[in-house]
């Protein structure tokens, strides 16, 4: 077996220290040494996003990472959204414009959104459609994922934002 | 799936990267944006037994205009050459295809030179390097040299640079007074490679005849592939409709295709000859101040 090697990240603002494996790619050191599984495996083949995380604010595919290659710097996942135990405007965008189905591409979907409005607040739909074309949503549901960073996007900039579907939801 | 087992090495300068290869010859891997080389790593298609990471090198990534040459360092990220001003205002060709490649995460990660070495006859950078004339600034065990675009691609996956070389750089000349490019590609999804893709490049003089073209193509042959025959077509004569055609056509016949599930050797041949001469025409337009 390889030597070990140290990796040390700062995950959603905690620092983590652990011996691994140079081959552990950094979505199992995140599901398997941290137990912070909100990161998914979709494809194993570097085509569908599922994995994403923020690696120092840029989306990265954490399955074409080795976790050695995340040491030193500042990775944020699905575990880091929200604050003071409320959603931030992605998540209430997701909420209210019910941008998940099954949920299972949500963690990514939300992720490179992040990275999208905090360089773009006002991003017209094309924008949209264009930073998460490398997210798969096998529901389909990706009409509702683009009202959600619509709706997240209008939150950010005026502070407040409606949810476009219609009537009380049941 | 889970990589074989390697040694992995964060050199920090790039005389250590160099001792490294040097010691562990063809053992070794150098690993730059890892978009290729670690999903191959998890088919266990590739399978290196030393890892030398170029990630912590400093001054290895940038696009620059610098002595009469533009210069993209060999780390530099596919997002950076999409969002660079200087890019999307000088040389289009370039922003073009940066915009195409895989899809946008990936293109946070992987790496102009990576891609190129990697050697992938769909890849869209060595079309575009075709093109434009590119030369590999490239260091080794006997020092430096400057490796032409022509002399890269041997075959699918191999090029002419030895286990013990690393590429620190790409150098293209200068966009000209008059000069246009344009990469058009045709892909049957977001990150799927493409299905056939053509990059153009024309230089015009004061009287709107072009003085140098470049046609590059991917993914039909077994290395992207230059169309000399239909850059021949274009020199010294306007690039007007007649003159699109003729090198359109030439394209086309350069091309080798094999039929795939992406479609009949018949039809990529075909969509080389017709995305050939819309690459062309607005590379065209873009030459003559239109674009």
């Amino acid at each position: 077996m390889a030597e070990t090697v140290t990796v040390k990240v700062t995950v959603n603002g905690v620092e983590h220290e652990a011996r691994v494996e140079p081959r552990m790619l950094l979505v199992h050191f995140l599901r398997d040494e941290l137990d912070m599984t909100g990161t998914h495996i979709g494809c194993d083949t570097t085509n569908c996003g599922a994995c994403t995380v923020l690696v120092d604010g840029v989306p990265m595919k954490s399955c074409t990472m080795f976790a050695v290659q995340a040491d030193g710097h500042d990775l944020t996942t699905v575990e880091g959204l929200g604050d003071n135990g409320g959603l931030e405007p992605i998540q209430e965008g997701f909420h209210q414009e019910h941008g998940l189905q099954c949920g299972f591409c949500t963690p990514g979907m939300m992720l490179v959104s992040k990275a999208l409005l905090a360089e773009n607040p006002d991003p017209s739909e094309a924008e949209i459609r264009r930073a998460i074309s490398g997210n798969l949503c096998r529901c389909t549901g990706y009409q509702n994922i683009v009202k959600s960073v619509q709706y997240a996007a209008k939150k950010i900039r005026t502070g407040s934002a409606e949810s476009t579907v219609g009537g009380g939801a049941s | 799936m889970i990589p074989a087992a390697f040694d992995y090495h964060a050199p920090t300068s790039l005389d250590e990267a160099l001792s490294l290869l040097a010691a562990h010859g063809d053992e070794a891997k150098v690993l730059a944006g890892g978009q290729s080389l670690i999903p191959m790593m998890r088919f266990r298609l590739a399978e290196p037994g030393v890892l030398v990471d170029l990630n912590h090198i400093e001054g290895m990534a940038g696009v620059t205009e610098e002595d009469g040459h533009l210069w993209i360092g060999a780390l530099t990220r596919h997002a950076e050459v999409e969002r660079s001003d200087l890019v999307r205002k000088r040389y289009p060709l370039l922003h073009e295809a940066a915009s195409v490649i895989a899809d946008p995460i990936v293109r946070n990660r992987g790496t102009v030179a990576g891609s190129l070495v990697h050697a992938d006859p769909a890849g869209d950078w060595g079309a575009v390097m075709l093109a434009c004339g590119a030369e590999l600034e490239v260091h080794g065990p006997d020092g430096q040299r400057m490796v032409p675009i022509d002399e890269l691609f041997v075959t699918t996956f191999m090029t002419s640079l030895s286990p013990g070389d690393i590429v620190t750089g790409i150098k293209l000349p200068i966009a000209g007074k008059r000069s246009g490019g344009a990469y058009e590609k045709l892909e049957r999804k977001v990150g799927d490679f493409a299905t056939v893709a053509v990059a153009a490049r024309l230089e015009l003089d004061d009287d709107g005849v072009c003085s140098a073209a470049g046609i590059g193509l991917t993914a039909v042959g077994a290395t992207n592939l230059r169309a000399q025959d239909a850059e021949k077509a274009l020199i010294g004569k306007k690039p007007d409709e007649a003159a699109i055609d003729a090198a359109s056509r030439a394209a086309a016949e350069a091309a080798s295709p094999t039929a795939d599930n992406r479609g009949s050797v018949e039809y990529k041949r075909d969509m080389v000859r017709v995305l050939s001469a819309r690459a062309l025409r607005r590379a065209a337009a873009h030459a003559g101040g239109e674009g």
